[in-house]
């Protein structure tokens, strides 16, 4: 019995989310989109972040540099170590710490913001007025996440790199020129390409699981606190899956 | 007189308890119907009914001639426009100033974009509620009493022939919600609106009220003037009167 409830509910939610998603859809296409409030949150989610994912991005680039210096030493391959953590940082680690800690910054703030708007009846002012709360609120919110989140990452990338000169230079030493020429050497457009096409999709997770988090929560304080804590949690989760397939995707299709 | 609201065997159930059981109820124009009651009895999701924002489970929502459930997207939008409900909160926008706030919904629903248009509209209402020097503060700054006149200032703003008021005065002390009161009455006078007011507070009720209808466990189980039910010889309606 609670199986099949169970099994109900989940199937329902995945409905909501589907509604959701169309509605989302349907109304980034419609007329008398919102340009204002688009620029205003690209500067809110991409410029208001731009701290922590530069801080992050350059303690990422320095501790790998750190953590692989013995290692390759051990092999007499320390001069590999820019390239080890360029390719590291490029297509892996770049995007997706920038995206869990953007998931821990903006997916929370849009699910309290949206949570609290909810529980004041903000959203259902808009509604009721004649409105169009899903294309100002949400449209502008997803797609200013889609655009953010790979600027955002590219810029970690290069912050990390930046780190990682620090760190090769605290314990050893490797001059500029030949550390970034071995760091871009190491590249190629292959490594590029789908890293940058998945931190799309991570800034369409944060963006959106934010707004269905927060549009949906119940109304009540506690809600809004809910609302902001399984943004953060679903929209983590749901990276790392995306990230998976991803993975699995271009070793298949790119590296093969 | 015409009926602009007509609500006919409206019923509701929210997890199988029934909040609206059989209610009809019908508002002409330029009416002012109080509806008085308990918490729970069902009042709010009466007037929410009234613009869809919960879809009755049986029954007729009647605005304008209109069948509200059959309405399309564009349609409820005209009708929305039409109408304005004023929210217990104000809900207004607090990320924006007053000013913004006003502005909103006339860019927004409106679609208007000269902007003296927009500052002369906002300070005519403004000063409608007596908020004139209020225009460059956030909600944040303004009084309980102050963001109700706002919520309704940003609900006028439109010019809707239907106010629908949730619980206006709930909250506001004595002369603030006698102030409010007034101002329900001031602004159906000018706009020429119909309004259906929810409350609890019977002087509320007493300024604003052509007539009164009390609702019970999700029924309307009486009708009439604030002196007939004032005299009624039920002991629950007197009740209300205490």
């Amino acid at each position: 019995m609670e199986t099949s409830s169970g099994i109900r509910n989940a199937i329902e939610k995945i409905g909501e989310e589907g509604l959701f998603l169309t509605s989302f859809i349907k109304n980034t296409f419609k007329k008398g989109f919102e340009w204002n409030e688009f620029l205003r949150q690209c500067y809110k989610i991409g410029y208001m972040s731009l701290g922590i994912v530069l801080l992050t991005g350059f303690i990422l680039g320095f501790v790998l540099t750190l953590q692989s210096l013995p290692t390759l030493k051990t092999f007499g391959a320390e001069n590999f170590t820019p390239n080890m953590v360029s390719v590291s940082v490029i297509r892996e680690i770049g995007p997706v710490i920038t995206a869990l800690i953007c998931a821990g910054k903006i997916a929370s703030g849009i699910g309290a913001e949206l949570g609290s708007m909810k529980v004041s009846e903000q959203i259902d002012a808009m509604e009721v007025s004649g409105a169009n709360p899903m294309q100002y609120l949400v449209v502008t919110k997803i797609l200013a996440c889609i655009l953010m989140i790979p600027l955002l990452t590219i810029l970690a990338d290069g912050v990390a790199f930046l780190g990682g000169f620090v760190g090769i230079n605290l314990n050893g030493g490797m001059n500029g020129l030949l550390y970034f020429r071995k760091t871009f050497q190491a590249l190629s457009f292959t490594d590029l390409y789908p890293a940058v096409i998945k931190t799309f999709f991570f800034g369409f997770i944060i963006g959106f699981v934010g707004c269905y988090k927060g549009f949906n929560s119940n109304k009540g304080t506690e809600s809004v606190g809910l609302a902001a804590n399984a943004a953060v949690v679903t929209a983590s989760v749901w990276i790392i899956i995306v990230d998976a397939i991803a993975v699995q995707l271009t070793s298949t299709l790119v590296y093969n | 007189m015409d009926n602009i609201i007509e609500l006919k065997g409206l019923k509701k159930a929210f997890d199988g308890n029934g909040v609206l059981k059989d209610i009809n109820l019908t508002v002409k124009k330029g009416e002012n119907v109080v509806v008085i009651g308990k918490s729970g009895a069902g009042k709010s999701v009466t007037i929410k009914c009234i613009v869809r924002m919960i879809d009755p489970d049986e029954g007729s929502v009647k605005v304008f001639g209109k069948e509200v459930q059959e309405m399309n997207d564009d349609e409820l939008r005209e009708l929305r426009i039409k109408t304005g409900f004023l929210f217990q909160s104000g809900a207004l926008y607090d990320s924006m100033t007053v000013r913004e706030n006003l502005a909103f919904p006339l860019e927004r629903v409106l679609k208007i974009k000269d902007e003296n248009e927009i500052e002369e509209r906002s300070k005519e209402v403004l000063e409608a509620v007596g908020l004139s020097d209020a225009i460059d503060k956030m909600p944040a700054d303004l009084s309980g009493g102050m963001r109700k006149r706002m919520g309704l200032a940003r609900t006028i703003i439109v010019r809707p022939e239907i106010m629908l008021y949730d619980e206006p005065t709930t909250g506001l002390d004595t002369i603030t919600s006698r102030e409010i009161s007034e101002l329900i009455m001031k602004v159906h006078k000018q706009y020429k609106t119909t309004s259906i007011i929810i409350t609890h507070d019977m002087a509320c009720a007493k300024i604003t009220a052509d007539r009164i209808v009390v609702m019970e466990d999700g029924q309307l189980i009486a009708e009439g003037t604030y002196g007939d039910l004032q005299r009624s010889e039920d002991e629950l309606i007197r009740a209300f009167f205490k």
